[in-house]
C-alpha cells in the first residue's frame, strides 16, 4: 500500500477464502448455465458440429448432469462442406453420449428452394441460418445452445448469455434484456427462441486448457498434420475439389492444423506442428492472429459483416 | 508472457468499468488489452486500416472496443461489452460500461456482475456529476474494491497538484460510500503511462501501475462467505437401471460452503435434512463444495423440493416473506404502474408482484435521499414495498447478494423492467 493506494479495511489472511481457481469457476458457470437452459425451457437444443467449441459444451452437458443424461437434443446444419473426419467425430460423439442426434442439411434448403445461391461456388456458411431456422421451427426448440464466445469478435462481446431471438429469428442489439447478477430470464412469446451461450465469459486459451485438462477427444484435423495448400493472402487455403485454385496457384505439403473446423470452402489451416492440446495451449498463448481472423475467409469480408449476418440470425 | 501450458494456477477477477463520455475509458481500455498482449495482429492490422482510411496519424485504441456498428458512427458506446485480458495470475472478465447517463441502467447490469470497479476520471476537471453517479451505484450494488484512474494526465503536463486535486475531490466523496478498498492512480491512457507500465513522465507517484494495483485486489471467485445458500435449479431424477434411486437437487453454492453431514432447511416451508452427498461436475462424489461450485446434493429425507426452492444452513437460515422493502433500479423505458402485475424472479423461483409508489428515491448525484413521489421512471431508484403472491426466501443483499437480489419481469412484454436489493439502504 502507498499513499494513494489507501486500503479502507484491512483484509487479513483469515478473509481471504481459497476461490476457484478460473477454469473451476469457468466449469460451474457454464454449467450452472446449461441447468437454467435445461430448467426454463421446454425443447432446448444443443448445436453440435464437431467443432471444438460444440465438443466442450457436450462435455459441459455430460458433466453437469451425472449421473443422468443431458435433457437436451443434439443438432447440426450441415452444410454439406464438411470433413468427413468431423462428422465421422461428430456421430462417434453423440452415439457414447447417448444423446439424440438431428441432421439438417442446406443442400435439402437448396433443393427446397429455401435457399437460393446466387452462383453455384457461393459459400454456404450464410445460409446455414435459413436452414437453421427451419429446423428450430420444425423442432418447435424453444432454446438453442451454443458455444459462441464474447472474445470471438465486436459484435458478439455485446450479446447477453441468455440471447433473446424475435419470431423472424432475429437479434435486435439495441433491444437486449438486462441480464443481471446470475438471474437468466428465459421467458419468450410463442414462436420466439433463445440463444444460450454458457461460454460466453471464456477466452480461445480457456478452452484450450480446458480441452487439455480434461482430454476432451476432437476431431484430428485440430492437431498438426500434412496437408497440401496454396498460400494465398497471407492465409492457408487447402488444396480440395470444392476449392478452384487460381492461375500460377501450386500446391505444397506443410504441416498445419485447423482451428475451427467448420465449412470447407470458408475454413483455413494454419501452419503448426502442434500434436497436442498443451502444444496447442502454448501456441495459443503466443498467437499473434486471433481465431476468426486467421481461419475465416467470410469474417474478412466486411468489419460489420458478423453483425449483420447476426440480426439476420446466424448462430 | 508465460508461454507455459496451465490449466489454472490463476484465479479470476470480474471487474467493471464505467467514465463520462470524453474521459478516454474506451482508449484506456484497448491500453490494457493492448499492453497485455490481448490484442491480436490482425485487430491491430484492422485498426491500422481503419486509422488510414480515416486519415488518423495513429492507432485510435478506443476503436478496439466500439463494437456495433451504429456506435461507430455516433461516436459512443450503447451497450455492457465484455472484454478478457490476463496477467500470469489472473484472468480477467471486464463488463465495459457506456458512459451516457441515459444508460444509467448499463452500470447497474455492468456492477452486478462485478466485484471490483474501475472509474475514470478526467484530469483536467476531476469528477463529473457522471463518475459520481457511477461510484454511488457501484457502492449500491455491494462493489467492494474501487479503483479511480484519473486519466489525460498528458493534457496537465503530469501535474502532481493537478492529481492531488482529483484524488482528494475522489477520497471525500467515496468516504460515504463504505467500499472496502479504494485506490487513486495518475495514468496517461494514450501514452501507456502508468497502465500497464509505470510512467516516468510521473516520478513523482510512488505507487504501483493500474494494472498491479488490479493484480492485488481480492478475486471474484469464491469470496462469497456467510452461512449456506442454494437456489435448487432442478431435481434430477436419472432412472437408468443403476441409478432408479438416486434423486439429487442441482445447484451452484451461492454463499458459504456445504459438507456432508450437515443440517440443511428448504425453504419456503423450513423441512429439515441432512446432505449425505454432494456430487461435483461429472458426478463425482466430494465431501465439501465451496461457493461458486455447481453441485449436485441428496438428502437424508426424501422431501418434495425443486426448482424454486432454496437450501440453507438449518442453523443459519434466510427469512420467508411475502412482502418486502427494497432499493429498485427502474431499467423499462415504460415506468413503473403500481397497479400492474409483475412477476419477481430471485434465484430460481418467481412469484407475482404487486409493487407500490417508492417512499423515498436516491440522488445519485448527491446520495441524498429524497421523498418518493409519482413513479420509478428509467434510471430512478427507489425504495419500494413489494407485496408478492407467495412466499420467498430472501437475505438482506448486504448479508447474501446471490439470495438478496431481484429481478422484476412484465409479463405482458417478458421485458426485464426493474433491479431489486432487499433491504438495502439508500
Amino acid at each position: 500500500m502507498t499513499v494513494t493506494a489507501e486500503a479502507v479495511v484491512d483484509l487479513g489472511p483469515a478473509q481471504a477464502a481459497a476461490p476457484l481457481g478460473h477454469l473451476e469457476a469457468l466449469e460451474s458457470e457454464a454449467i450452472y448455465i446449461l441447468r437454467e437452459a435445461a430448467a426454463q425451457f421446454e425443447r432446448p437444443i444443443l448445436l453440435f458440429s464437431g467443432g471444438k467449441d460444440s465438443a466442450v459444451i457436450l462435455h459441459l452437458a455430460l458433466k453437469g448432469f451425472a449421473p443422468g443424461t443431458p435433457p437436451f437434443t443434439l443438432l447440426h446444419v450441415d452444410t454439406g462442406y464438411n470433413y468427413p473426419e468431423v462428422l465421422e467425430f461428430r456421430d462417434s460423439t453423440a452415439e457414447a453420449a447417448g444423446m439424440r442426434l438431428e441432421v439438417r442439411s442446406v443442400e435439402d434448403s437448396i433443393a427446397q428452394g429455401r435457399v437460393v445461391l446466387s452462383r453455384p461456388d457461393e459459400s454456404r456458411n450464410a445460409h446455414q441460418s435459413v436452414t437453421l431456422l427451419d429446423a428450430i421451427e420444425d423442432l418447435a426448440a424453444d432454446a438453442c445452445i451454443g458455444g459462441a464466445r464474447r472474445d470471438e469478435e465486436k459484435a458478439r462481446a455485446k450479446e447477453r448469455v441468455f440471447s433473446h431471438r424475435d419470431a423472424f429469428g432475429g437479434w435486435d442489439p439495441r433491444r437486449q434484456r438486462p441480464e443481471l447478477w446470475a438471474l437468466y430470464h428465459g421467458a419468450i412469446a410463442p414462436g420466439e427462441h433463445m440463444r444460450v451461450f454458457p461460454i460466453s465469459d471464456w477466452t480461445e486459451a480457456d478452452v484450450w486448457r480446458y480441452i487439455a485438462r480434461e482430454r476432451i477427444a476432437l476431431p484430428p484435423l485440430y492437431f498438426a498434420h500434412q496437408r497440401d495448400v496454396v498460400e494465398r493472402n497471407g492465409r492457408l487455403i487447402p488444396a480440395h475439389p470444392l476449392i478452384s485454385l487460381k492461375d500460377g496457384e501450386a500446391p505444397e505439403t506443410r504441416s498445419v492444423r485447423f482451428r475451427t473446423v467448420g465449412d470447407i470452402t470458408c475454413t483455413c489451416p494454419v501452419e503448426s506442428e502442434a500434436a497436442t492440446p498443451e502444444d496447442i495451449l502454448a501456441e495459443t498463448l503466443a498467437a499473434e492472429t486471433s481465431e476468426r481472423g486467421a481461419t475465416r475467409l467470410d469474417d474478412a469480408a466486411s468489419e460489420a459483416a458478423m453483425e449483420r449476418r447476426k440480426t439476420a440470425g446466424y448462430f | 508472457m508465460n508461454k507455459t501450458p496451465q490449466y489454472d494456477g490463476r484465479d479470476l477477477l470480474r471487474l467493471t468499468t464505467a467514465g463520462s463520455v470524453d474521459d478516454g475509458k474506451s482508449t484506456l481500455i484497448g491500453r490494457l488489452l493492448a499492453d497485455t498482449g490481448a490484442l491480436s495482429s490482425d485487430q491491430l492490422a484492422s485498426l491500422a486500416a481503419q486509422a488510414v482510411q480515416s486519415g488518423q496519424e495513429h492507432i485510435d485504441l478506443a476503436q478496439i472496443t466500439d463494437g456495433l456498428s451504429a456506435e461507430r458512427e455516433q461516436g459512443i458506446t450503447i451497450d455492457v461489452a465484455y472484454r478478457y485480458f490476463a496477467t500470469p495470475g489472473r484472468s480477467y472478465i471486464l463488463a465495459d460500461v457506456p458512459g451516457h447517463e441515459q444508460y444509467t441502467r448499463n452500470m447497474v447490469t455492468g456492477a452486478s456482475k462485478a466485484t471490483a470497479a474501475l472509474l475514470l476520471v478526467d484530469g483536467r476537471s476531476g469528477m463529473t456529476r457522471q463518475t459520481r453517479r457511477h461510484a454511488c451505484i457501484a457502492a449500491l450494488l455491494g462493489i467492494e474494491d474501487v479503483v479511480f484512474a484519473v486519466n489525460k494526465m498528458d493534457l496537465v503536463d503530469f501535474s502532481q497538484d493537478a492529481f492531488a486535486a482529483a484524488e482528494a475531490e475522489i477520497v471525500g466523496f467515496t468516504a460515504r460510500l463504505g467500499f472496502r478498498t479504494r485506490h487513486v492512480v495518475p495514468v496517461s491512457a494514450k501514452q501507456g503511462d502508468n497502465v500497464v507500465h509505470a510512467g516516468r513522465a510521473m516520478d513523482w507517484y510512488p505507487g504501483p501501475p493500474l494494472l498491479d494495483v488490479l493484480d492485488g485486489l481480492p478475486a471474484s471467485a469464491g469470496v462469497a462467505q456467510g452461512p449456506f445458500r442454494m437456489a435448487i435449479q432442478m431435481a434430477l431424477r436419472p432412472q437408468t437401471s443403476d441409478t432408479h434411486d438416486f434423486r439429487g437437487l442441482m445447484g451452484r453454492v451461492q454463499q458459504g460452503s456445504v459438507s456432508i453431514g450437515d443440517r440443511v432447511a428448504i425453504l419456503p416451508g423450513g423441512r429439515e435434512s441432512t446432505v449425505t452427498g454432494i456430487l461435483g461436475p461429472g458426478g463425482l462424489p466430494i465431501n465439501a463444495a465451496e461457493a461458486g461450485r455447481s453441485v449436485i446434493l441428496t438428502l437424508a429425507d426424501n422431501i418434495d423440493a425443486g426448482r424454486g426452492s432454496l437450501i440453507a444452513a438449518a442453523e443459519d437460515r434466510p427469512r420467508e416473506t411475502r412482502t418486502l422493502t427494497a432499493a429498485l433500479c427502474w431499467l423499462d423505458d415504460r415506468p413503473q404502474d403500481p397497479r400492474a402485475n409483475y412477476l419477481l424472479r430471485a434465484s430460481t423461483r418467481t412469484v407475482a408482484a404487486r409493487i407500490a409508489l417508492p417512499e423515498s428515491r436516491l440522488d445519485v448525484d448527491t446520495l441524498d435521499t429524497t421523498p418518493g413521489g409519482d413513479k420509478l421512471a428509467a434510471n430512478d431508484i427507489g425504495t419500494v414495498e413489494i407485496r408478492l403472491q407467495d412466499d420467498v426466501a430472501c437475505d438482506a443483499y448486504a448479508a447474501c447478494k446471490a439470495t438478496g437480489a431481484f429481478i422484476v419481469i412484465d409479463p405482458r412484454t417478458n421485458a426485464t423492467v426493474a433491479a431489486g436489493m432487499i433491504d438495502h439502504g439508500i
